[in-house]
């Protein structure tokens, strides 16, 4: 590979010499047009906003005329699912409707950013359902007018079987564009072994005994949730005010050193190899890793509290195939397949009836399955007792986007260093 | 007829590479330009509204991590050439038939994906991992010592993973100097070391300047090796345009940063290229 001779010595020679001539009134006359043509790159919004519950009519609008086409495009997350899809065949076979199911969906941010201008032009984005978390990002699929608005006719598993938190929900008042995947806690997790004590409490993630050892997130809500909720305030409802504080006391934690490095789903690794002792983490995760790797890492709601979130399963509203992703939805609010899916991801079931059910179903198997079973069925990970849940907060729920940004500059300049 | 042919023909040769330049960088730099000057959220829509606030906005909330940035690229640069033109003198002058795969070797990493090397990196230097580990045991270090999300670790990255590219263009240089200029040195009484100074580096920097034109650049706007091996307080320009494209969808802070990254560095490098004098040494290389 002759590098030298790539670059051309008359080329270096034209950027580094200043040379003047025809081409600089050409140049000129050019500036002219470069504006017009600045003008003309808007990103292009969606500048009304969207009610945050759908008109009834909204609702008969947009399913009129639709039908079932037999097949279904569905984007997810990694590991939601078992890898061989038992639940998926079961679909199909039951009601013939074939399922095309991708992980593509990492992070939300990205997420967003990739299916905004197609959503925007109108156009197909490939999805007929995906599941997306309750962040800044699900308002602004919402209050952008990307979700369809969900006929609750064609979801009666939902209306039967949703336990009473995943009816009423803050995000999504009366599920109006989506209804739960699963949720999941954001508490604690811990290495029991290196900490030489059990971790209760979110001032433990300020000890200086553990000087370089602390994992935080760097998703920003999650972070700030952290930093409000070990100042003693409800995240839900707290002002512009409070973000600064909670920024101040997030700041000190990472001058004194304390924390080792902020995170996205890499910290559970980070756990795993002695990087990190504690930090801040997802339910399931927890559960997986210790089942995974033979580990037996903790996890904690730490008694100042901690979070709540869920993943909601919604319908893109550019959907070539809307009516097969609704059957799909409401599949999996059929207690049986609430159980399955619960057993194998071992995150917050929406679903209260898989409980009794999963442990039924573990009476008929024997030895490590059966206790593998009950383990995932008496978790307080995955069906919390109300006693969990009252530690439980919601997170900080914005007017508007502005509102959002400030909240992201807050805590952004502690995670971007 | 023919003449018009004659006159079309080095146009014509000029037109695939030219649209290619134009469709995949004039006019995205022309959007990104655009995109730099608006204003809005995601939401409602970004609008041109000719806001250069953007700039000296986002250029004083990260400043840290521009410079951070600039200081890393160049300090990997400087590792780079020390550690690249031995590599490269070794093989042009002493590598005799085995020249070819000696560069084969140098290669090979480049066969794995740039990722997944820097993540097997992230296993080897972790606290409890097989380096760390022994040494700690052996109480050479104390039980807080860590490598990962230090300085150390970022830049140690980026000059593991650029490394090919410093070596095989001073290689390039290297192999092209005729030995008979330097056995007429020799003949004049000049010493390895004078030999070395006055004639073989002088022939070889038209590969230095193209080494650190193709690691300066990617390295100071790298943003792989520290977000997997650094930490906050490792946090490189790269990073931050990157969040906010992604994670934020802040176009116009985003495009803001790049091309105040992009006019750094050109200014960097041309400066560089003025202090070197090195349309002389292109020259030299050329002939």
């Amino acid at each position: 590979m002759a590098a030298s001779h790539n670059v051309d010595p008359s080329l270096l020679r034209g950027l580094t010499q200043r040379r003047f001539g025809r081409r600089d009134a050409l140049r000129l006359s050019g500036l002219a047009g470069m504006g017009a043509a600045l003008a003309a790159c808007g990103v292009q919004g969606r500048g009304t906003q969207a009610p945050a519950s759908a008109e009834p009519d909204a609702v008969a609008k947009f399913w009129a005329g639709k039908a079932k086409n037999g097949k279904v495009d569905f984007a997810n997350w990694p590991l939601y699912m078992d890898p061989k899809r038992p639940e998926l065949a079961k679909f199909t076979k039951e009601t013939g409707i074939k399922v095309n199911y991708q992980e593509v969906i990492q992070e939300m941010g990205p997420w967003f950013a990739k299916v905004q201008p197609q959503l925007t032009a109108g156009q197909s984005i490939g999805f007929d359902l995906m599941v997306i978390t309750n962040s800044f990002q699900f308002s602004q699929f919402r209050d952008s007018g990307f979700l369809a608005p969900l006929d609750h006719a064609k979801l009666p598993n939902y209306a039967k079987n949703a336990g009473a938190a995943y009816k009423k929900e803050e995000f999504d008042p009366g599920n109006a564009y989506s209804i739960p995947w699963a949720s999941g806690m954001t508490g604690i997790a811990y290495d029991r072994k290196k900490t030489g004590r059990d971790i209760t409490s979110l001032a433990d993630l300020w000890d200086p005994e553990f000087k370089g050892k602390v994992g935080m997130f760097s998703d920003v809500q999650e972070l700030g949730n952290f930093g409000l909720l070990a100042l003693g305030i409800n995240p839900k409802g707290s002002t512009e005010d409070d973000w600064k504080k909670a920024a101040d006391h997030l700041k000190k934690q990472k001058s004194a050193g304390i924390v080792r490095n902020y995170y996205d789903q890499s910290y559970i690794d980070r756990l795993g190899s002695g990087d990190v002792w504690l930090t801040q983490a997802w339910s399931g995760d927890v559960f997986q890793k210790n089942i995974s790797d033979n580990k037996d890492f903790k996890f904690v709601i730490p008694k100042e509290g901690g979070t709540i979130w869920t993943d909601n399963m919604t319908i893109p509203i550019t959907a070539q195939n809307p009516v097969d992703a609704i059957t799909l939805m409401d599949f999996f609010y059929e207690v049986g397949n609430a159980s399955a899916l619960a057993n194998y991801i071992n995150y917050v079931c929406p679903v209260p009836a898989a409980q009794p059910q999963m442990r039924t179903d573990a009476g008929k198997l024997t030895g490590e399955d059966q206790d593998a079973m009950l383990a995932v069925a008496n978790s307080k990970l995955v069906f919390p007792t109300a006693a969990e849940y009252s530690k439980l907060h919601y997170y900080v729920s914005f007017e508007a986007t502005s509102e959002q940004q400030k909240f992201q500059k807050t805590f952004e300049p502690i995670v971007l260093g | 007829m023919s003449r018009l042919k004659r006159k079309i023909a080095p146009y014509l040769l000029v037109l695939p590479g030219g649209l290619w330049l134009l469709i995949f960088f004039a006019v995205p730099m022309i959007a990104m330009l655009s995109l730099s000057l608006q204003e809005g959220d995601i939401v409602a829509g970004y609008r041109f509204t000719g806001h250069w606030q953007n700039y000296t906005d986002s250029l004083s909330a990260y400043q840290t991590q521009l410079i951070r940035s600039l200081i890393y690229g160049a300090v990997a640069t400087i590792l780079l050439i020390a550690i690249a033109f031995p590599m490269a003198y070794w093989i042009a002058f002493y590598g005799g038939r085995r020249k070819g795969t000696y560069l084969f070797l140098t290669l090979l990493p480049f066969f794995v994906s740039f990722v997944l090397r820097t993540l097997s990196w992230q296993q080897i230097l972790a606290d409890e991992g097989p380096v760390l580990s022994p040494i700690r045991d052996l109480g050479l270090v104390g039980p807080a010592f860590h490598i990962l999300g230090t300085p150390v670790a970022v830049i140690g990255g980026l000059v593991y993973n650029f490394l090919p590219f410093m070596v095989l263009p001073i290689y390039v240089a290297l192999e092209r100097i005729d030995p008979r200029v330097v056995e007429a040195a020799r003949d004049l009484y000049a010493n390895p070391i004078i030999t070395f100074r006055k004639v073989v580096f002088p022939l070889a920097l038209p590969g230095v300047f193209a080494g650190v034109l193709m690691t300066f650049v990617p390295a100071s706007s790298d943003f792989v090796n520290s977000e997997v091996l650094g930490s906050s307080e490792t946090t490189m320009i790269g990073q931050v345009i990157a969040a906010q494209f992604l994670d934020n969808s802040d176009y116009p802070t985003a495009s803001a940063l790049s091309f105040v990254l992009m006019v750094v560095l050109l200014i960097g490098v041309f400066t560089y290229a003025r202090i070197l004098g090195t349309e002389d040494v292109m020259k030299v290389a050329a002939r």
